[in-house]
């Protein structure tokens, strides 16, 4: 079935069987290997991608209903590895085998674009106004991110870093 | 997974037409279907989409009742639905995680009946209409048994239809790695009554809790169950939890419903 995914950026038509999922198809197909296939069925989050800015695991999509849609992974965070949360994650060593680490980044930029845009959750304190990233906040927002390595101390620093540094607060009291 | 078609129709009368053809199913958000295709315990020969019918995506208020279109992702039942029928928010705010609730929705849900999933309780304590391709059909005669639903074949479920309550609340004792009810209960309260419905716990599906009702009905307050018990036949006995532990859960989690019901 032909379908045309924007992945990163860039635009790629592809013919593809039915059966093939989101994941497989950045894998196999476009080679692009930062995603990880931790359990294939949706509990672990090691393939969070961005569809159309919003995380879902990419392994429980089929690529073929994705034609049009805009994708980004890991590969496409920046373009030197370098993103405030990446270099984040290195500074805190927000890692240890870092199979999880690239879901765990897109979920997180993921976050932090829910925050600024003031969208609470079920644990917010206040449901109006901009969303204060605590520690149980952001447990809840992270929870579809598992690490075996239990990483979650310098995963939790990391993400709480950047945050700090006022590049979430700033766009939410706008 | 075996092999399948896809079709991708955007009208409700369309995707009715598609699913005639033999071993025809629908595919909402694929966060059950997907897993069931992987593990081959499902067949089709076609898959048809519903997540382009835009007639069955989103909120609408259809007189003084909250109308949401079978297709509509859990995520945007948390954002929109609070303001009239917060329990119900609550609930799609706490289904599994943020990238599932992106995905997920809650004709999927409700069509599929898994006896743990949260969506059932809602409708059933709402006595919400759910809306199909071709008749609405009250909760109540809805959820038939263990993933079992009132559903003919080909029939889809265009959208749930629920009144407003006063007052309402949902709590759910969370299995801790799948983020499924171990046990979960939905109180509603309504001018004429309240309802009460458990999932998670009962061997055939989602029930209600009656003489928690009646007791509610007189008095909405957690005191007024306290002196009702329930009886550990019929629960779901897992590594999870016995079925005595959830005839306990059943209690503490409808009294906290009703404490922290708005
Ligand atoms: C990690 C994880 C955690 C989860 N946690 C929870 C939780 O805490 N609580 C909870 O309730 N659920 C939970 N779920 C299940 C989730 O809510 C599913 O999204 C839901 O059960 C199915 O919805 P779907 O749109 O993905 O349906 P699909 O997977 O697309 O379809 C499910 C079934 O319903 C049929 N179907 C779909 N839509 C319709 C329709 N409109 N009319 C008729 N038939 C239809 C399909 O043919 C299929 O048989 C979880 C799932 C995952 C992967
Ligand atoms: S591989 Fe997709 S959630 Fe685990
Ligand atoms: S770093 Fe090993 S799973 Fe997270």
């Amino acid at each position: 079935m032909n379908t045309n995914l924007t992945v990163n950026g860039r635009p790629h038509a592809l013919d593809l069987d039915t059966r093939v999922t989101l994941l497989d198809a950045l894998r196999d197909q476009l080679k692009l290997t930062g995603s990880k296939k931790g359990c294939d069925h949706g509990q672990c989050g090691a393939c969070t991608v961005l569809v159309n800015g919003q995380r879902i695991n990419a392994c429980l999509s089929l690529a073929v209903m994705h034609d049009g849609d805009e994708i980004t992974t890991v590969e496409g965070l920046s373009s030197d590895g370098r993103s405030p949360l990446q270099a984040a994650f290195v500074r805190h060593d927000g890692m240890q085998c870092g199979y999880c680490t690239p879901g765990q980044l897109c979920s997180a930029t993921a976050v932090l674009d829910e925050i600024a845009r003031g969208w609470p959750s079920h644990v917010s304190a206040d449901l109006e106004g901009p969303v204060e990233l605590t520690r149980e906040e952001l447990a809840e927002r992270m929870s579809g991110n598992i690490c075996r390595c239990s990483c979650y101390p310098g995963i939790s620093k990391a993400i709480l870093s950047v945050a700090e540094d006022g590049t979430v607060h700033r766009e939410a009291a706008e | 997974m075996y092999a399948f078609d896809i079709e991708r129709p955007t009208t409700i009368a369309d995707a009715v037409a598609a699913l005639k053809a033999d071993e025809a199913q629908p595919l909402s958000g694929g966060q059950t279907l997907i897993p069931t295709l992987k593990a081959r315990l499902a067949a089709p020969s076609k898959l048809i989409s519903l997540s382009g019918i835009s007639d069955m995506i989103g909120l609408s208020d259809e007189g003084g009742a909250l109308r949401i279109g079978g297709a509509t992702k859990h995520d945007t039942v948390a954002k929109e639905a609070g303001a009239t029928h917060p329990g119900l928010a609550g609930l799609a705010a706490r289904i599994g995680d943020p990238a599932v609730r992106h995905r997920g929705t809650i004709g999927g849900s409700i069509a599929n009946n898994d006896p743990a999933a949260c969506y059932p309780s809602a409708a059933l304590a709402h006595g919400a209409t759910i809306v199909t391709d071709r008749r609405d059909i009250a909760a109540d005669d809805f959820f038939t048994g263990l993933f079992d639903t009132a559903l003919e074949d080909g029939e889809i479920v265009t959208a749930v239809r629920f009144p407003r309550p006063e007052a309402s609340n949902y709590q759910k004792f969370e299995q801790p790695a799948s983020r499924f009810a171990m046990v979960g209960v939905f109180v509603a309260k309504f001018a004429d009554g309240v309802r009460v419905a458990v999932t998670g716990a009962g061997e055939d599906g989602v029930f209600r809790w009656t003489e928690a009702e009646t007791a509610l009905s007189s008095s909405f307050t957690p005191g007024a169950v306290e002196g009702l018990s329930v009886s550990a036949d019929g629960l779901i006995s897992d590594l999870h939890g016995s079925a005595a532990y959830r005839a306990h859960l059943i209690k503490v989690m409808t009294k906290r419903a009703v404490a922290a019901a708005e």
